[in-house]
C-alpha cells in the first residue's frame, strides 16, 4: 500500500516528471550520423574493455617469440631469417584472430536485450552493423601494429619500410572487413557468446596452422601442401609478405581482396537478414 | 484525433508459433489510451511473444495489430517513433557507463552532441542514478540497471512504452521507484503496455488487465473484477500457544470462514477475509484469550486468480502439456 508520507527510496517524482515533460523532438539522425555513433559505441568498447584486445594480441605475441625462438633457427637457419619469413604471416594471424570478436560481441548484444533496444529505434536498419565495423577496425589496426611493433623490437626490418609495413597492414584490415560477416552470421546464430568464440577459434586456429603463415609449404607432404597453396590465409600472408618486403605480389593482392569482397558478398546480406528477423 | 476513442493498441487474433509451440495463440487487445493496460499471466504465457511483435520486433504469423493507428507491418517504421520497449532482460550496454547508454541514444535519436549530453545528466539525475552515472553498467545493482533501462527509453518521450515485468527480481524499494517512474509517465501522457506476473503490480498500477494463459487472452476487466472473479485474499495468523490452535479456528470459521491449518503447529489462516471481518476476527481473538504472535492479510496471488478463471494452477506451459490439451480438445 502507499503510505500518506513519500515511502523512502521512492524516486523524485517532480523531477521525473519534469524530465519527462522536457522533451521536444530533435528530428532523427541520417543514416551516415547513426553509423557514426555505433561506430563511437564501438570506439567506447575498446577503451572499457581492453581485456577483450588484450587476449588476441598476448596469442600471436607469444606465437612470435616461440616459433621465432624455438623452432626459427631449426626452420630457416636463424633465427632472424625466420622472423623475416614469419612476422607478415603473424600479421595476418593477429588481425584475423580479433575478427571472432565481431561475432562475439554481436552474440552479447543480442543475448543481453541491447538489439531489440536498437531495434525499436526509428533509425536506418544497419547502422548497428556497419557502426559496429568502425570500432572493430580500431581493433585490427591495434592488434597489427602491436604484433609488428614487437617484430621491430626483435629485429624484424623489412626492405619494405614503413610505407610495406602499413600496406600490408592496410590489406589484412580490409580482409577482415570481409571476414567479420562470416563471424557476425555465426554471432547471430549461435546460444551464447562463449559458443560463439569457441566456434569461431575452432574455424580459424586449424586454417592459420594450415598455412603458410609459419612453414614454407614447399616442405610439406603433397596433399597438404596442395591444401595449403589455395588456403585463402596462405594467399593473405603471401601478400602481406611482399608488401613488407617492398616487392607487392599483384596476383595475391587481388586474389586476397576478390576472396574478402566474396565472403562481404554472401555474408553481410545473411548477417542484416538474421539481424532483422532474430 | 480524439483521444477519447482512439486505441493505443488495437490487436486482433493476433498470433506467433515458434516451431510446435504455439507461443501466442490469437489475442485481441483492445488497449485506450492515456492509462497502463496490464497483461496477466505466468512464465510462458506469451506476454514477451506478444510484446515483441506489438513493438514490430518479429512479424506475426496470424492476426494484425495497430499501434496507435499504425499497422505493425505495414506501417513498422511509423510505429518505431512513437514507442519504446524496455524489454524483460534490461537491454542496456553492461560494457558502457550509465551516461554514455543514454548518450548514444540521445544521439541515435537525433539530438546534436551537446544536447544529447545535457539530457542523459538530466535523466540520470531524476532516475537517482547520477552518482553512478561514470560507472560501468556491469558493476549496477538491478535496481538502478532497470531505472537505467527506463530513463533509456524515454530520452524521447515515447507515445506508448512496453513494460515487460520491469519489476522481477528488484526489492520492494527499487520496485516502488519504478512504480511512480510508471505513473508519472501516465500523469505526462504516455500509455503503457506492462506484463507482469504480479497480480498486485497490476492491481497497483494498472487501469485494465487482459490475463493470458497458454497464448491466449482468458479474462480481461478492471483490477477490482479480477480481484472479486477470485473472491478476497486470507487471514493469516501465528499464535503465541500452538496448543489453542484448534478452539481458534473454531472461533475463526465462525467469524470469517473456511480454515486452513498451516505446516507451522502455531499458524493458521482463514479464506474469504476482506480487512473489516479480519479486523473483527482479530480483536475477538485476542478478547477470548488467544495471544497472537503475528496477524497478516494476503492479497489472493495470481495461482488463486488461475485457479479461479481456468481451473488450473499457473505453471509453465510445456510443449507436451499443449499437445496434451491439443489431444483433449
Ligand atoms: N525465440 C523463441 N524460440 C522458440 N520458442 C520461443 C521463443 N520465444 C518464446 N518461445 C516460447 O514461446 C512461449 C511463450 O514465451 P514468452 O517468452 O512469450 O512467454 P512470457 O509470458 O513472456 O513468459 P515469462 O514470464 O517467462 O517471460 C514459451 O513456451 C517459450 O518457450
Ligand atoms: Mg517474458
Amino acid at each position: 500500500m502507499t503510505a500518506t508520507t513519500t515511502a523512502p527510496g521512492s524516486a523524485d517524482t517532480a523531477a521525473v516528471r519534469r524530465a519527462i515533460s522536457s522533451t521536444p523532438r530533435p528530428t532523427r539522425p541520417g543514416p551516415l550520423s547513426a553509423a557514426l555513433t555505433f561506430g563511437w559505441r564501438g570506439m567506447l568498447k575498446v577503451k572499457h574493455v581492453p581485456e577483450q584486445l588484450l587476449d588476441v594480441t598476448v596469442t600471436p605475441v607469444m606465437f612470435l617469440l616461440m616459433f621465432t625462438y624455438l623452432f626459427g633457427g631449426a626452420i630457416a637457419g636463424s633465427t632472424s631469417a625466420y622472423l623475416d619469413y614469419t612476422l607478415p604471416g603473424l600479421l595476418v594471424m593477429s588481425v584475423l584472430f580479433t575478427t571472432v570478436y565481431s561475432g562475439v560481441s554481436l552474440n552479447t548484444d543480442l543475448t543481453k536485450g541491447v538489439v531489440d533496444r536498437f531495434r525499436t529505434l526509428p533509425i536506418w536498419r544497419p547502422a548497428p552493423l556497419l557502426g559496429s565495423l568502425l570500432g572493430d577496425s580500431v581493433r585490427y589496426v591495434i592488434a597489427g601494429t602491436v604484433i609488428i611493433v614487437v617484430g621491430v623490437a626483435l629485429g624484424f626490418r623489412p626492405d619494405g619500410g614503413v610505407l610495406g609495413a602499413v600496406a600490408a597492414l592496410g590489406l589484412v584490415v580490409a580482409f577482415s572487413f570481409g571476414l567479420s560477416w562470416v563471424f557476425s552470421v555465426l554471432g547471430l546464430l549461435m546460444r551464447s557468446p562463449n559458443a560463439v568464440m569457441n566456434a569461431g577459434f575452432m574455424a580459424i586456429f586449424p586454417l592459420t596452422f594450415l598455412s603458410n603463415v609459419f612453414v614454407d609449404p614447399a616442405t610439406l607432404p603433397g596433399p597438404l601442401e596442395a591444401f595449403v597453396d589455395v588456403n585463402p590465409i596462405s594467399v593473405l600472408a603471401t601478400a602481406s609478405r611482399s608488401l613488407m618486403a617492398g616487392a607487392p605480389d599483384g596476383t595475391a593482392i587481388v586474389v586476397s581482396l576478390a576472396v574478402a569482397a566474396g565472403l562481404a558478398a554472401v555474408f553481410l546480406p545473411l548477417t542484416t537478414r538474421l539481424y532483422r528477423s532474430r | 484525433m480524439s483521444t477519447q476513442t482512439a486505441l493505443a493498441i488495437d490487436a486482433r487474433g493476433l498470433g506467433k508459433s515458434f516451431g510446435e509451440t504455439r507461443a501466442v495463440d490469437g489475442v485481441d487487445l483492445a488497449v485506450p489510451a492515456g492509462a497502463i493496460y496490464g497483461v496477466l499471466g505466468p512464465n510462458g504465457a506469451g506476454k514477451t511473444t506478444t510484446i515483441r511483435m506489438l513493438a514490430t520486433l518479429i512479424p506475426p504469423d496470424a492476426g494484425s495489430a495497430r499501434v496507435l493507428g499504425h499497422d505493425v507491418v505495414s506501417e513498422a517504421a511509423t510505429v518505431r517513433e512513437l514507442v519504446s520497449l524496455t524489454g524483460q532482460l534490461a537491454s542496456v550496454d553492461e560494457e558502457l557507463t550509465g551516461r554514455e547508454n543514454l548518450r548514444l541514444l540521445g544521439r541515435l535519436l537525433g539530438y546534436p552532441r551537446a544536447a544529447a549530453k545535457d539530457r542523459a545528466d538530466e535523466l540520470l539525475d531524476a532516475f537517482d542514478i547520477a552518482e553512478a552515472g561514470g560507472k560501468l553498467v556491469k558493476h549496477y545493482s538491478g535496481g538502478m540497471r532497470r531505472r537505467l533501462d527506463i530513463a533509456a527509453s524515454i530520452v524521447v518521450t515515447p507515445r506508448l512504452m512496453f513494460l515487460d515485468e520491469p519489476t522481477t527480481g528488484l526489492d520492494p524499494r527499487s520496485r516502488n521507484q519504478v512504480w511512480e517512474i510508471a505513473r508519472a509517465l501516465v500523469a505526462e501522457g504516455t500509455t503503457i503496455l506492462l506484463c507482469t506476473q504480479y497480480l498486485e503490480e497490476a492491481d497497483q498500477l494498472a487501469d485494465g488487465i487482459a490475463v493470458i494463459d497458454r497464448g491466449r487472452v482468458i479474462a480481461e476487466g478492471t483490477p477490482a473484477d479480477l480481484k472479486a472473479s477470485v473472491g478476497t485474499g486470507s487471514l493469516y495468523l501465528r499464535l503465541l500457544h500452538p496448543g489453542q490452535r484448534a478452539e481458534a479456528a473454531q472461533l475463526l470459521e465462525r467469524t470469517v470462514g473456511p480454515v486452513v491449518l498451516e505446516p507451522e503447529p502455531a499458524a493458521l489462516s482463514a479464506t474469504g477475509a476482506d480487512a473489516g471481518r479480519a479486523a473483527i476476527a482479530v480483536a475477538e481473538l485476542s478478547r477470548a484469550g488467544f495471544p497472537l504472535v503475528h496477524f497478516s492479510l494476503q492479497q489472493p496471488s495470481l495461482d488463486e486468480v488461475f485457479l479461479a478463471l481456468t481451473g488450473h494452477a499457473a505453471e509453465e506451459t510445456s510443449p507436451l502439456s499443449d499437445d496434451l490439451q491439443e489431444h483433449l480438445s
